[in-house]
């Protein structure tokens, strides 16, 4: 499902007179129309599709008009290529300034992807101007934050502009109250560890296997046991999903089958009933039962097609070896099950996944392994990978050890020294060596892998840890935790110190009275460049337990396939 | 994680209640509409949003003239070097008007510049944030070209950077010492504003000016990225002869000594490839191969990955002498694969083909003395494992079994893949008679093995632990 699907669907633009509807590819069209429209992301490439078919129609003689809108904004980039293609003087351009599509009550996207490539691989800010755009729309919307905080190069200058725009559009937003007390702004690099995880609670499963797409997802026949797919829209309306959604996926098979006898016993009742009962029950409960009926098989159908395509790969030892690498025991094991999972050629996307997990949680792969599993790598995958490690070491999520760790107390001494921004410098400079992790120091600072006594349960958690089985606590969500009980980022030096820092915390409404409480309760937190359905999860149980209500503004969903996808290269 | 296991009878037994419900529920699609969106057919909108992030660099055709080492030269560029200097290479009149243009017609434009501005405030302090007056512009040249590099995409004026480029070039060329200083001067200022550099690159890439790029990447001394950048145009190239040379000339490019020998290794695969494609497809045209005829060839062996070539060869190729490039040992030899890689894909290979003594040969050593043994460079549960999944039979299965280091894991391996032998075998080793009472109503009744469990059972020799 695309996002314009969630806005306006083929039968609402039919009756707007919208002929029919293509997908901007790389080849001409075949339409009689004598209108077109393009509705594009401001992309490079697709400004060289729009301009060979208005070329094509120029050969053949055939004119037409072309409109294009960009969303969510217009890049000269764009404008320069269709010069360059000859067709700027053919085409009239519009924007639509598109930022939030609302996947839920509590997620809004910008369904952006390219986002995370964009800025932390290429270091290209384009995207920057649109997180603030959104985040003034929210403001406009919802009334000042009396509160941000942030962490990130990213985060930073999105919050900055984003005070600059405001600063500037003189809305009078001044007076209003304030709905969403606090926002909280974090880069994607911040927590690599989170998003590389497999995820067991069961949105994330759904997603890590099925892929959702837009808040909706494909079932295909192997789920519906029939031989069609059906697209089924996953979100807190889904009476059966939204109660399985933030469960681990162990905790999942027993609420459906209970869920699945209590319908039975509803369905039974009609036993023994009379007539005027039964018209009752058809009239009432039956459409309600059927729905819940034809949900629960759906649900209980992906979870067969889960368990069938995890057993057959090795699901169960894949997560002992993440555990392990999170802990940071038995590397040599781990590092050995990585290899055969290469030279098995099970899976690229997860050869490269668990790579870049021993990589982070390491600080690196020592230089001899790093070789050795890269070597593996390219045979079994292909030699052209040789530029997808090039991208993960220049992204800082796969990278070898230096001889010597004199480099790293250098650095981090000068980085103490120097301003902030002459450090961003320093670190600009050597672009190639990518930041270091230090996520065994950091993890040990937060206590992000919880002390078991006996056997964590998963159905009654008791801290985040459980959208990992119980073994890992989010990085991500226990910064956040860490910043709204502290009110700010004091006592959590250290820690800065070792994620590198680049954080901040702003108390806007200084001369009012004390903000209402319940404002107080909703944060709003923004990832840039991605965020997964474990951390929303992680997120919601916080927000549960701590009584706040999390609001989510992320620039995609993501998770670990995607991450890595988006590090492969492909041909034009 | 052990909870799973558990949690697959909750939900054989939810399945069944559900679908038992199914008579009652009569299907109505009415309702699915309701929890399904879907469109019409047509369905396709024109811009859903790529499940991937955009990777849009390189150029739609093969450009192998991007080989080219060195600076090329531009002939069409006039030659009037005695009046170059710094200042008239910025005060272009052109690239000022266009600011004037851009700023009237778009205020938005102007702000996007600024932002990007922000990550590289220099000495010069390009506005902070706030919107910058046409007329403060062009006062100082270095502001017009930092401002070209951030928005190079939103003026046509960024042809001068490209003069730049070019008069870069021509100044090499011509040993003029001052101008090489000058545009120098000019890359340097580019080269500490990194954001402004990282915003060129990309933008070079996704436009695929290769050519600009590698000039760009060649002056900031990235000679790494040079050398991607131009092998990485070999993904645009589908002819396989091309695509060939191609790699040939990628050898000499300034990569990493492991890159490097990587390359080397990518182009003789590929000449490896299409050697045995041509046999192979005469082979099999021909129809005198048995093997080509048994199990025809579901697709083309060109740039596939080295492992799945050793598979291919293993599969169709694996008694050829290694004098054959198509032999499995001579790629092995080749390309040094280590004996873990080569063990476990030979083994995948024969026994899909069920060619058991050809397992059984991969694993047999001879000592000195002549006597042989089983040795495996991969665990034996994992050759047990692909067996299995090759449907091997028992006796096949059960013999690797028993080679299974791990008293625990021999048990369970045979216990799953029911190699009755094994368990009862290893029952009496461990001496644990309930045990091996309890796995007798896993046999067949009045089986061989059943006979074996009560003999054992009836051994007054055995010193049960239990």
């Amino acid at each position: 499902m695309s996002p314009l699907d969630r806005i306006a669907n083929v039968s609402i633009l039919k009756q707007h007179e919208v002929d029919k509807l293509y997908k901007v590819e790389n080849r001409p069209t075949s339409s009689t129309s004598d209108q077109f429209c393009f509705l594009v992301r401001p992309r490079i490439k697709t400004m060289k599709y729009i301009a060979d078919i208005i070329n094509a129609d120029k050969m053949a003689g055939r004119s037409r008009k072309y409109k294009i809108i960009f969303s969510p904004q217009k890049f000269y980039a764009c404008e320069m290529v269709l010069e360059e293609e000859g067709v700027f003087g053919d085409v009239s351009c519009d924007e639509w300034s598109f930022y939030l599509l609302p996947l839920d009550d509590d997620i809004i996207s910008m369904e952006l992807p390219e986002f995370f490539r964009d800025y932390f691989l290429e270091g290209d800010h384009r995207w920057i101007n649109c997180v603030a755009r959104a985040l003034q729309l929210l403001n406009s919307l919802y009334g000042p934050f009396s509160k941000a905080y942030g962490i990130g190069r990213c985060a930073k200058m999105s919050y900055e502009l984003w005070r600059d725009l405001e600063e500037e559009s003189e809305s009078d937003s001044q007076g209003r109250k304030p709905e969403i007390g606090n926002i909280f702004l974090m880069d994607r690099d911040t927590d690599y560890v989170t998003a590389l995880c497999s995820q067991v609670v069961y949105e994330g499963l759904v997603d890590d296997t099925f892929r959702i797409k837009c808040g909706s997802v494909d079932f295909g026949p192997d789920v519906t046991s029939s031989d069609k797919s059906i697209k089924v829209l996953l979100n807190s309306q889904d009476k059966v999903f939204s109660q399985i959604r933030n469960e681990h996926f162990s905790s999942v098979f027993g609420f459906l089958s209970q869920k699945s006898r209590n319908l039975q016993a509803q369905y039974d009742r009609r036993r023994g009933m009379d007539i005027k009962q039964m018209k009752n029950f058809v009239s009432q409960e039956l459409k309600g039962l059927k729905q819940e009926h034809r949900l629960l098989s759906l649900h209980i159908g992906a979870c067969e097609s889960i368990m069938k395509k995890k057993t057959k790969q090795d699901f169960q030892e894949m997560i002992k070896t993440e555990h392990s690498l999170l802990e940071g025991f038995d590397i040599r094991e781990s590092t050995s099950f990585i290899e055969e999972h290469i030279d098995r050629q099970v899976s690229p996307i997860e050869s490269l996944r668990l790579m870049c997990l021993l990589s982070i949680t390491e600080n690196g792969l020592i230089p001899k392994d790093y070789r050795s599993l890269k070597t593996q790598y390219l045979q079994s995958y292909g030699p052209e990978h040789l530029l997808t490690f090039h991208n993960l070491k220049r992204i800082g999520l796969l990278t070898e050890q230096s001889p010597g760790e004199t480099l790293t107390a250098v650095e981090s001494k000068v980085s103490k020294l120097v301003t902030d921004r002459a450090a961003g410098k320093i670190t600009d400079a050597f672009n190639s060596l990518a930041r270091k992790s230090n996520f065994r120091g950091i993890s040990k600072k937060l206590g992000l892998i919880p002390r078991v006594d006996g056997e964590y349960d998963l159905k009654m958690p008791r801290d985040m840890a459980y959208v990992f089985s119980g073994a890992y606590i989010p990085l991500s969500c226990k910064i956040i935790e860490q910043v709204l009980e502290r009110k700010s980022w004091l006592g959590l030096e250290e820690v800065l110190r070792l994620l590198n820092g680049n954080e901040f915390s702003v108390t806007e409404s200084a001369g009012e009275d004390s903000p209402a409480w319940e404002s107080q309760r909703i944060i709003l937190t923004v990832f840039l460049g991605g965020c997964t359905f474990s951390e929303i999860a992680a997120l919601r149980f916080l927000g549960k337990e701590k009584g706040y209500k999390f609001i989510f503004l992320t620039t995609a969903i993501t998770n670990s396939a995607r991450m890595m996808e988006a590090m492969i290269e492909t041909k034009a | 994680m052990l909870t799973i296991h558990c949690g697959q009878n909750h939900l054989k037994e939810s399945k069944r209640a559900v679908n038992s419900l199914r008579d009652i529920v009569d299907d109505d699609d009415d309702d699915l509409e309701k929890v399904s969106w879907s469109g019409d057919p047509v369905g396709s909108i024109s811009w859903s949003i790529k499940e991937t992030a955009s990777s849009s660099t390189s150029s739609l055709e093969s450009r192998d003239s991007s080989l080219q080492k060195g600076y090329s030269s531009y002939s069409a560029f006039p030659k009037q070097a005695s009046s170059y200097s710094l200042s008239s290479l910025f005060k272009g009149e052109g690239s000022c008007s266009a600011w004037f243009q851009l700023m009237k017609s778009s205020p938005v434009g102007g702000r996007t510049v600024i932002h990007v501005a922000e990550g590289l405030k220099g000495e010069e302090q390009v506005g902070s944030w706030g919107l910058v007056q046409p007329g403060d512009l062009p006062h100082h040249p270095y502001t017009i070209f930092y401002l070209l590099c951030l928005q190079v995409c939103s003026l046509e004026r960024f042809r001068s950077l490209q003069d730049k480029l070019v008069l870069l070039d021509e100044a090499v060329a011509g040993h003029d010492g001052n101008i090489i200083t000058a545009v120098k001067i000019l890359f340097q200022e580019l080269e500490v504003r990194q954001v402004a550099l990282c915003h060129l690159i990309h933008f070079l890439k996704e436009t695929s000016e290769q050519k600009l790029l590698l000039d760009l990447l060649r002056f900031l001394d990235r000679t790494e990225e040079v050398a991607l950048s131009q092998y990485r145009e070999h993904l645009n190239i589908q002819d396989v002869e091309k695509r060939r040379e191609f790699l040939k000339g990628c050898i000499g490019l300034p990569f990493s000594a492991e890159d490097t020998s990587h390359v080397q290794d990518h182009y003789t695969l590929l000449e490896r490839q299409i050697i045995i494609e041509a046999n192979d497809r005469h082979l099999e045209t021909a129809g005198q191969s048995e093997i080509f005829r048994k199990y025809p060839r579901k697709a083309s062996i060109l740039n596939m990955p080295l492992v799945t070539t050793l598979f291919y060869s293993c599969f169709y190729h694996y008694t050829e002498a290694e004098g054959t490039f198509s032999s499995p040992t001579n790629l092995k030899k080749t390309f040094k694969i280590p004996d873990k890689q080569y063990v476990l894909t030979a083994l995948a290979a024969r026994a899909k083909l069920r060619a058991w003594n050809d397992v059984d040969a991969l694993f047999t050593t001879k000592n000195w003395l002549g006597y042989t043994k089983k040795k495996a460079p991969i665990g034996f549960h994992r050759v047990v494992e692909i067996l299995q999944r090759n449907n091997a039979p028992v006796q096949v299965l059960q013999e690797y079994v028993r080679l299974v280091e791990d008293v625990e894991t021999q048990l369970n391996l045979a216990t799953k893949y029911k190699c009755h032998d094994v368990v009862i075998d290893t029952y009496r080793d461990l001496k644990d008679r309930i045990q091996l009472a309890a796995y007798r109503c896993k046999v067949e009744r009045g089986s061989a093995e059943e006979e074996k469990i009560d003999s054992i059972l009836n051994n007054t020799q055995i010193r049960w632990k239990n």
